[in-house]
């Protein structure tokens, strides 16, 4: 096996997982951005993976087609954008505190969307969806040598949809005006009150972005990764989103190369043993390389990761 | 609220409460009748001896967990990490209690003792990394549960398997922490004397905080890590004894399952237990104080055990009670709410 071969396994298994960590965490930015700590990811996911498999076979059932899961993606995404409401609810109306809330929502999520698939398909976890998010050949950046095959041959639509998003996020969030006000209200929102900015609604469109995101990233899971949906289906991925939102220091782009960096390490320890130099290594030390170079990594040389200013703050006009 | 210290009991009070309320709505809405579910619930945590018993056996660990997550909490830091030192505590007594072999009075000592030193060893590492590197605790913290998680199930494959399945062997009876005469009077529960630890390490928590000028300067760094420093504190050291201490406490619940109710450990194939997590759950209900955490504990608990028998009786999904604590959370959490209903209820009055 040619090294060239090698990477075409891994590099496409890398970004394949790691679309959902990367949408997830790109939620997490919009959040933290705003001033609100959200540890609430892991919920958000859960219920964007339990609308996104339930939608999915709905839909199949009403004649969507391959369509179907592209329709389970976009409720996912309203539905988390609603449930994060909740969230935004506690910590900047009713000041809860951001972790404390953030606690409850991934309770809740599990409890609620496994009581609900209870209810509804009367069994612990839903039937398999048919219709996964599909594999496609991009036409003519596929043709491109070397580049070609590993970036753009066999790839799933959802992952450059996630890789799009995050420079989308990072323009939203460092060249528009409105991305300015989110961070101000982040870093400092007595000021940007008296500049006239709405503080309380930007933390709640910061919050529900998140809340969007995360559900999509759940969805993206369960459509192209689990394919259906369980009390076990999300076992810490919106964990690893934070961390990856973290590592990459609340900048969009470097959640990407955060996820992108877990996502490689994660498929490394899932097809490790088609390759020939990595099927020698233990099992065991792929499985846990994501997560102590992890640690390696930013106790190394990635540094002192510095959140938002007054993040996890609750903002109480007139207060000093 | 002109007493502080009447609000502080009564917002956990209230919070059950209208917890319960919204988990016996979400039942009406689901077509289950919440009355007697409730009452099952009730039933089924503290209904009869073995009920007791092993509402007591659940909320054992809980209790630990808890503590852990508190004590971080209170210098200031957020270690969602129990669930790893869990697991390296359950995993360091179940090997000390296999190949150890000693009388058991030295034997039960020394296999709680390697739980707690695992646990701390599992929590001095982002102590260390956070005070010394400035690297945030909760990503490593959440990275360490992975690495214990996996390192424990491969040890444990490869050298510790047992024939009969996916768990090793069941420990030397001088380790255990097995409650023959409690079993007895509860009607073979599996309650165990984990609890006189759990309960010791709350005391022993409470007196740190509170008697001695470690704990003073721990609670110090909580409250300003800026000032404590000027004051002549080392915050960095606080912040690694902080996080140490807290992992003894989680590597002792995992004794209590290692020790207590299970006497081997499993391979965790499936993930995490959540034991870690709920104990987040039950310092938060607890205000991270130790004697709030035990109330909590017991809590959660008797809902968890109560849970199944509501299933078994009333046919209502046993994840209810995970709404019910979600909710209860919550409005802990928002207790500005409560504050805001209490003094609108007061104007009333006037």
């Amino acid at each position: 096996m040619t090294i060239m071969e090698a990477l075409q396994i891994i590099i496409p298994a890398a970004i394949f997982s790691a679309a959902p960590l990367i949408l997830t965490a790109l939620g997490g930015v919009f959040s933290e951005r705003s001033g609100v700590v959200n540890i609430g990811l892991e919920g958000l996911m859960v219920m964007g993976a339990f609308i996104g498999a339930t939608v999915t076979l709905f839909a199949q059932d009403w004649g969507f087609g391959r369509l179907s899961p592209w329709f389970a993606l976009l409720i996912a995404a309203i539905v988390g954008a609603l449930f994060s409401l909740l969230h935004a609810l506690a910590t900047v109306t009713f000041r809860a505190d951001h972790v404390v809330s953030g606690v409850a929502i991934n309770f809740l999520a599990t409890g609620l969307c496994v009581f609900l698939t209870k209810k509804i398909f009367e069994s612990g976890q839903t039937p398999y969806i048919d219709y996964r998010i599909f594999k496609i050949d991009i036409p003519v950046l596929g043709d491109i040598p070397i580049i070609g095959p590993l970036f753009f041959q066999n790839a799933y639509l959802t992952s450059y949809l996630a890789i799009i998003i995050a420079f989308v996020v990072w323009y939203v969030i460092f060249k528009t005006p409105f991305g300015l006000r989110l961070r101000s209200v982040g870093e400092h929102p007595q000021a940007a009150d008296t500049m006239g900015i709405n503080v309380t609604k930007m933390r709640y469109i910061g919050v529900m972005l998140s809340g969007a995101l995360g559900g999509l990233g759940g969805a993206v899971y369960v459509t192209s990764i689990a394919t259906n949906f369980g009390a076990s289906t999300i076992a810490g991925q919106g964990f690893m989103a934070l961390a990856a939102m973290i590592f990459g220091k609340w900048n969009p782009l470097g959640a990407l190369g955060a996820a992108l960096f877990f996502g490689l390490a994660q498929s490394l320890s899932v097809i490790g043993g088609a390759i020939p130099l990595l099927s020698s290594i233990p099992v065991v030390y792929l499985q846990i390389a994501p997560y102590a170079l992890t640690i390696l990594a930013l106790a190394g040389f990635i540094g002192r990761a510095e959140p938002p200013k007054a993040n996890g703050e609750n903002y109480i006009k007139g207060e000093r | 609220m002109k007493n502080p210290r009447y609000f502080n009991l009564l917002v956990p009070i209230l919070s059950v409460i209208f917890g319960l309320i919204v988990g016996g709505l979400i039942m009406l809405a689901g077509g289950y009748n919440p009355f007697s579910a409730y009452a099952a619930l009730f039933e089924g945590a503290i209904g009869s001896s073995y009920n007791l018993g092993e509402t007591i056996r659940q909320f054992t660990p809980l209790i630990l967990t808890g503590l852990a997550v508190a004590f971080a909490f209170r210098t200031g830091l957020f270690n969602i990490g129990v669930e790893g030192q869990f697991i390296v505590g359950w995993f360091a007594s179940v090997y000390v209690g296999l190949t150890v072999d000693a009388p058991m009075f030295i034997h039960l000592p020394l296999a709680i003792l390697a739980a707690a030193v695992a646990g701390a060893l599992w929590g001095f590492i982002p102590g260390l990394l956070k005070a010394r590197l400035k690297v945030h605790e909760v990503i490593v913290t959440i990275m360490m549960n992975y690495i214990a998680l996996h390192v424990t199930n491969e040890i444990i494959r490869a050298y510790l398997k047992a024939s009969s399945g996916e768990r090793t062997e069941e420990i030397s009876a001088t380790a255990s922490l097995a409650a023959p005469f409690f079993r007895q009077l509860t009607d073979h529960s599996r309650v165990h004397y984990g609890i006189i630890v759990a309960l010791l390490a709350a005391f022993v928590m409470w007196f740190i905080l509170r008697k001695t000028t470690l704990g003073y300067e721990l609670r110090s760094v909580g409250f300003n890590p800026n000032a404590s420093q000027y004051a002549g504190m080392s915050v960095s050291r606080n912040i690694i004894l902080s996080m140490t201490i807290s992992g003894a406490f989680g590597g002792l619940a995992g004794a209590m399952a290692g020790l207590g109710t299970y006497q081997y450990m499993t391979i965790n194939t499936a993930g995490f237990i959540g034991l870690g997590f709920t104990g987040i759950a039950v310092a938060l209900l607890g205000a991270n104080t130790a004697v709030g955490t035990i109330l909590a504990a017991i809590l959660f608990g008797g809902l968890k055990v109560g849970a199944s028998n509501m299933q078994f009786q009333a046919g209502v999904p046993p994840e209810v009670i995970k709404i019910v604590m979600a909710m209860i959370i919550f409005f802990v959490g928002a207790s500005y709410l409560i504050r805001w209903l209490l003094n609108r209820f007061r104007k009333g009055e006037n």
